[in-house]
């Protein structure tokens, strides 16, 4: 049991113990990247039409979450909610930071995106008698999706990179299986290069599903 | 639910999270001076006649990018004993790791500031005979970084933010300290409160420092 | 039809009567305000003080009490469907159609069926003599054929009046014509115009009533002839000037 093993045995016995972090890395990045996609279109929008008490508090939460450390939000959010004597797993607070965080993302993109937008637009919108939701959802937010995507997806990819962070509370999702294989094997390097090629194809992925609508939202232009 | 809020336990550990706090700064810096070293030498071989080295330089920086940070620094950490390299402490192998992360995005960066370069300059410094080394180093760098400085600074504060993942294997930076504060007094809230304010505040006096900077360096004419 | 309407700074106490059918030609220097005026006709722009009535029905705001309060944004968006207008840069939608530009306020707005909707556009589409340019998308037309487009799309509506803010500014000279043709094909149909522009002899052939505007006033008033022709105050002649082939002299 203790002889050299190679590589390749100690990868096909590990691997449900792999293939389970994957889906846990998967599933993490999906909630987050769901959740984060929800908060940020809502916020854009009202970071963009929104009256300015909304529009200052918006603020401040994507100032304060892009400018702190992912590290510190997932910490203060296990500690945090653990405190609050929630009964909360750390892949549940680990969903809310990261969630959080690409929301904060995701309002800063879309706002950008729907301030892009020729004011002309809204006024010849506004001449046809069209009303706020009406002008957004028919003549704006058309146009200003294909502007969100390549920016979209580097979040979106940051999600699954922010999901290894969450190893550091317990979470066992790739990494942290990779680890605990690698302290059963003492395997250390072609595992970790393993991993690596899983993230890749991961973000690889997402970049081509993000190509893909890129070009489907490519109404044509003036 | 009532809760206290104490502080005094985190003013107590201020000192040490100062401390952690220069450390990260520390280490943010030397990762972009290197980072940037690396910048400068892949952005040059993407712009390269040979296929092979610009593809080279390519997949480096998509591996790089594409990958978990706290995977490469595990990586490196874990992986380089392997190969018989021994010598390098945590705090060495933390930053080597920063500076190869840094060297990838700011690969991209100088590559989009080389080729924003006026043509005319070139072709300028070319009139007056200068050799290639020459012209690089005495107009079109200067122009160079006059024009990558928003970027360079933006990075500045993206490597500081992940210096706190230098916790993850036990260097004493702000996060670090701030973790053991939270473990040892459970003071939650206000231990976090106080590091995200930190990082917060030293976040907008870097961008700060660096805009003013940039108003004095950054007009091309 | 009936407007009065008052503003200081920008706009220091402009005031309006138009009847149905009138085509008001409004020209002035840059800054005089006449965009400014234009604009806040259809709640564009904000004002301060005055009031804007159409058909009986006050715009924008209401007088409730003796004070005035901003009406809510349905019912300025319902009002506004009465009032078409066309802008100096088309701001055609450019993820739309040509016909689907025309459709959005008909489907949406007066709620008609696709059907009816397509139909009623296709018809204002021949109007304005783009009929093959149908299901092109506003960067396949030329600027000319943009802004009849623009302006199919805001007669479309039927409004009961029509703002046109320097419509043929932005296009090539030779593109001009065909949008000043379009424009007075409108007119002489009876539609109730608001029209600023620097195209003066445009102004002349068109309008029924000319209104030269400076300093945030009304300056001068009166039948095209007269005004073009027999400027009465200084500012008018030098800035008519500024423009040959008008034939202008000063009044003697």
């Amino acid at each position: 049991m203790d002889g050299q093993q190679t590589f390749w045995q100690a990868a096909w016995i590990a691997r449900f113990a792999l293939l389970n972090g994957l889906l846990a890395t998967i599933e993490l990045s999906l909630l987050s990247i769901a959740i984060g996609t929800i908060i940020g279109s809502l916020g854009g929008i009202a970071l963009q039409y929104g009256a300015w008490p909304l529009r200052a508090l918006l603020r401040i939460y994507v100032d304060t979450l892009r400018g702190i450390p992912v590290l510190v939000l997932i910490l203060a959010s296990y500690y945090g909610l653990s405190l609050a004597k929630i009964q909360i797993s750390a892949f549940t607070a680990g969903v809310v930071a990261l969630g959080g965080f690409c929301g904060a993302h995701v309002s800063e993109t879309v706002r950008g995106a729907l301030g892009s937008i020729p004011i002309g637009q809204t006024e010849a919108a506004k001449a046809i008698g069209l009303r706020p939701f009406q002008r957004l959802w028919y003549v704006i937010v058309p146009q200003a999706l294909r502007r969100m995507v390549g920016p979209w997806v580097n979040t979106a990819v940051e999600m699954v990179k922010g999901s290894s962070l969450l190893a550091i509370i317990g979470v066992v999702e790739l990494l942290l299986a990779t680890k605990q294989v690698i302290a059963r094997t003492s395997i250390v390097i072609p595992f970790y290069l393993v991993a690596c090629l899983a993230y890749l194809l991961l973000n690889f992925a997402i970049a081509q599903a993000g190509a893909l609508l890129e070009r489907r939202f490519s109404y044509i232009k003036a | 639910m009532v809760y206290y809020f104490n502080f005094d336990p985190v003013w107590r550990g201020f000192g040490k999270l100062l401390d952690g706090l220069a450390l990260g700064l520390e280490m943010a810096v030397v990762s972009l001076l290197a980072g940037t070293l690396i910048g400068i030498v892949c952005a040059h071989a993407r712009l390269s006649s040979s296929a092979l080295v610009r593809r080279a330089v390519w997949s480096y920086v998509e591996f790089i990018r594409n990958s978990p940070i706290l995977l490469l620094i595990f990586f490196v950490y874990f992986g380089l004993p392997e190969v018989g390299i021994y010598s390098l402490d945590k705090y060495q192998s933390f930053v080597l790791t920063l500076s190869i992360y840094a060297g990838a995005y700011l690969t991209e960066v100088f590559r989009v500031g080389l080729v924003s370069v006026p043509v005319r300059y070139v072709e300028a410094a070319k009139a007056i005979g200068l050799r290639p080394f020459q012209r690089q180093i005495y107009v079109v760098f200067p122009v160079l970084f006059r024009i990558v400085l928003p970027s360079l600074s933006n990075n500045l504060i993206s490597l500081f933010k992940d210096t706190s993942l230098a916790t993850a294997i036990a260097v004493p930076e702000l996060t670090f300290e701030a973790r053991e504060i939270n473990t040892y007094t459970f003071r939650v809230i206000e231990t976090w409160l106080v590091a995200s304010g930190l990082y917060l505040a030293t976040c907008y006096a870097i961008a700060f420092a660096l805009r003013l900077v940039e108003r004095r360096y950054a007009v091309i004419r | 039809m009936h407007k009065r309407f008052g503003r200081t700074e920008v706009l220091k106490g402009v005031s309006l009567d138009i009847p149905r059918g009138e085509v008001l030609g409004i020209i002035g220097s840059s800054g005089s305000g006449k965009t400014t005026f234009l604009r806040c006709i259809n709640l564009l722009e904000e004002y301060e003080v005055g009031t804007i009535e159409l058909d009986g029905q006050a715009i924008g705001y209401r007088m409730i009490a003796g004070r005035r309060k901003r009406l809510r944004e349905s019912e300025i968006s319902d009002q506004r469907a009465e009032i078409g207008m066309v802008f100096q840069s088309f701001n055609l939608f450019p993820h739309m159609t040509v016909e689907q530009n025309i459709m959005l306020g008909l489907t949406k707005v007066r709620r008609m069926p696709s059907a009816a909707a397509r139909t009623l556009a296709g018809a204002w589409l021949d109007r304005v003599g783009l009929t093959d340019k149908r299901d092109l998308y506003p960067y396949q037309l030329s600027g000319g054929q943009q802004q009849r487009v623009a302006i199919a799309r805001a007669v479309a509506m039927e409004p009961k009046l029509m703002l046109l803010d320097e419509v043929t500014s932005a296009l090539d000279p030779e593109l001009v014509g065909e949008v000043l043709n379009v424009i007075r094909g409108l007119a002489h149909s009876g539609m109730t115009m608001l029209v600023v522009s620097h195209e003066m002899h445009f102004v002349r052939d068109i309008a029924t009533r000319v209104v030269f505007m400076e300093g945030g006033r009304i300056a001068e008033e009166g039948p095209p002839g007269e005004i073009l022709m027999r400027p009465r105050s200084a500012r008018l002649v030098s800035f008519l000037n500024r423009f040959h082939g008008t034939g202008s002299q000063p009044a003697g």
